[in-house]
């Protein structure tokens, strides 16, 4: 009997979300009494398997078929599903990405089995009569909740960052075995038809500086002194809901909940109240400044650092300032 | 074009999410209520859609019976029909949520024809449990995609141009990925397809009339059962004020200095 791990892979390399599911699947297997198995679809998985052992994987299938060359989530989750009939696995792993979260989906939906989703703990041995039960992530990770499951097969994904990737302390066989599916010529119907790349320097969610603006911004010309500070620091300007929803900055700039988790040095946040769903995106930053005009404002009260005062004044001195010491 | 968008109705909490004390679901007694974004943009690009090519948008939900308030706000920004499946207080878990909602809307269409497109977020804003989607559109036997930031009716099949397909645009790290599916087709949507209009006075007395259809529906339970549900624990830091206005500007420079940002 064995848990199975979804590895997602880019032509070839293991994402770190892969390896955050085989750090996760480790001790679980463990304590479930399971072998660890690992499964890598499309193209180039040969390359992305070679490494499994090393992370644990006994045995690392390798799923090759015309329809599996780009990703598709019906023909994924097929895969995954005749794997998981053929090999007899009792559980099913994937890191909790958007596309870990819809593969796993397509197979509870064609096991019809529940799922749970984004889990940050696991316990196989949990209410000792088979069941398992676990802390998972609600409101993008504002609130916890603590489940069960009844399952005859166990379907879970990992939120993304709970654990970091790390190599086993003792590497497994990672024995390579091929793996042809039976699948339905109709599933190409959601395979991936084209990919459009759209080449971008530093992105929001590897920015080492984001320069934030909220409501108090006022206006999308406003936001030219904070694209001025963002581009002295080597940053990018991120923004809240309030500012997509009046159409001052385009979605794909918006921290948080819906928008994106960001992660750098240090974010300086302006203007911007702090309420939950932006603050969940933001809480992975290193160091955090709130510069806002009141100081009783979610956004300073959670801060390391904060300035209080009108944002319009504060942001062009710092500027000023940053320019003046360079010379 | 006949589509049908999938809402919830969920809490619409401000600086943080207070449980109630038997840890079942979230305190929302001094709470408002609304619809999980993705779900405001999906209803959006349905009116969006029908607006461009004809047909008219569906609407359901399930949930208490004060989910009408969800439906008549889809009313007001321009949708058409809504079914409301009402359930006690206590939530439905993912499965038997899915199984009702494919039940409920197979009953529509054996009356008025299948749906071309039916919509769904990607996940829910409150439990996220991001499979209620895909599981309704296994029950139908249709294709899903999501993550969808983008939509065109039309696109190519066999290498010709086939009205019949919707073109969905998913977002990926650098760029996206294009999908070419035939319709009837199920997609989960993200906000940021779309900036969702505001209603207008027209559309808030047209609210008022709309018709919600009511349609219960007794299904088994699913396998996961919550125990409770509580906040993480935070790391709550004393706030050290750098200063008050532009004069504040040396010392926040010094910090970037320090943290080795300005180099
Ligand atoms: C008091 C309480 C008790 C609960 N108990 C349990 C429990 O015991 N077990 C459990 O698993 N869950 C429980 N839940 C949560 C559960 O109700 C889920 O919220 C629900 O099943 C839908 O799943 P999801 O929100 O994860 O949807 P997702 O899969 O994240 O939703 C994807 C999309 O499906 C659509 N959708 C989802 N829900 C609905 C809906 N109700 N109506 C219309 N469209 C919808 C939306 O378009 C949404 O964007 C409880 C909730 C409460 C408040
Ligand atoms: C399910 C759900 C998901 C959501 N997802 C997101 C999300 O992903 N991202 C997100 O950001 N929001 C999200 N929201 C919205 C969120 O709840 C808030 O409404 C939003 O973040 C508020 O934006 P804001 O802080 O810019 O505006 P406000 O809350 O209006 O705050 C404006 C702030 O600016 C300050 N200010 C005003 N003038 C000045 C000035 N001149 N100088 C300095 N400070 C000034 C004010 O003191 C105030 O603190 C979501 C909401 C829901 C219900």
């Amino acid at each position: 009997m064995s848990l199975l791990v979804i590895c997602d892979h880019d032509r070839g390399t293991l994402s770190d979300a892969s390896l955050e599911a085989l750090t996760f699947g480790r001790p679980l297997a463990a304590a479930a009494g399971l072998e660890m198995a690992a499964v890598v679809i499309g193209e180039g998985a040969d390359a992305a398997a070679a490494g499994l052992g090393a992370h644990g994987a006994s045995t690392v299938h390798v799923a090759s078929h015309p329809l599996l060359t780009d990703f598709g989530p019906e023909a994924w989750g097929e895969t995954v599903v005749q794997l998981v009939r053929g090999t007899g696995a009792t559980a099913v792993l994937a890191c909790g990405t958007d596309r870990g979260n819809e593969v796993v989906a397509q197979v509870a939906a064609r096991l019809d089995q529940p799922f749970v989703a984004n889990c940050r703990s696991v316990d196989p041995t949990g209410d000792g009569s088979g069941n398992w039960t676990m802390t998972r992530v609600q409101w993008g990770g504002s609130l916890l909740e603590d489940a069960t499951l009844t399952a005859e097969i166990r379907l879970v994904t990992v939120a993304h960052h709970v654990v970091e990737g790390v190599a086993a302390e003792a590497p497994a066989s990672g024995t390579m075995v091929s793996f042809v599916p039976e699948l339905d010529d109709a599933l190409a119907r959601t395979v991936v038809a084209d990919r459009v790349v759209l080449t971008r320097g530093i992105t929001l969610s590897t920015a080492p500086v984001v320069v934030g603006g909220g409501r108090g911004v006022g206006s999308a010309e406003a936001f030219a002194p904070l694209e001025e500070l963002a581009g002295e620091l080597g940053g990018v300007v991120g923004c809240s809901r309030a500012v997509t929803n009046n159409g001052w900055r385009p979605h794909s700039d918006q921290v948080g909940q819906t928008g994106t988790r960001i992660a750098p040095e240090i974010y300086i946040a302006s203007g911007i109240s702090g309420a939950i769903q932006h603050w969940v995106g933001a809480m992975a930053a290193k160091n955090i400044l709130a510069i806002n005009t009141d100081r009783e404002a979610n956004m300073v009260t959670r801060a390391g650092h904060a300035v209080i005062g009108d944002l319009h004044q504060v942001i062009p001195a710092i500027t000023e300032e940053v320019r003046r010491r360079r010379g | 074009m006949r589509i049908l968008v999938c809402v919830k109705r969920v809490p619409a909490p401000g600086a943080r999410i207070n449980v109630t004390a038997d840890g079942q679901t979230v305190d929302a007694a001094h709470l408002g209520f609304t619809t999980s974004p993705h779900e405001e943009c999906a209803v959006e690009e349905a009116v969006q859609l029908t607006e461009a090519h004809g047909g008219e948008v569906t609407v359901m939900t399930l949930g208490p019976v004060a989910a009408e308030e969800q439906l008549r706000y889809a009313a007001s920004v321009g949708a058409h029909h809504f079914v409301l499946i009402p359930i006690d207080d206590v939530d439905w878990d993912p499965q038997r949520t899915a199984s009702a909602l494919a039940e409920a809307i197979a009953a529509v269409e054996e009356t008025n024809g299948a749906f071309d497109l039916i919509l769904f977020g990607n996940e829910s804003a409150d439990a996220g449990g991001f499979q209620v989607g895909v599981r309704v559109a296994n029950h139908l036997g249709r294709p899903i995609v999501n993550g969808i930031k983008g939509i065109e009716i039309g696109g190519e099949q066999g290498g010709e141009l086939d009205e019949g397909v919707a073109t969905a645009r998913r977002e990926i790290d650098g760029g996206f990925e294009v999908y070419n599916v035939p319709m009837p087709a199920v997609l989960g949507v993200k906000e940021g397809i779309n900036l969702p209009r505001y209603p207008t006075m027209k559309g808030r007395l047209a609210s008022k009339k709309a018709v919600v259809d009511t349609d219960e529906r007794t299904v088994e339970a699913g396998g996961q059962v919550r125990l409770r549900l509580h906040r993480p624990v935070e790391q709550i830091s004393e706030t050290v004020i750098l200063g008050t206005g532009p004069e504040a500007a040396p010392a926040v420079v010094d910090l970037l200095e320090e943290l080795g940002v300005l180099s």
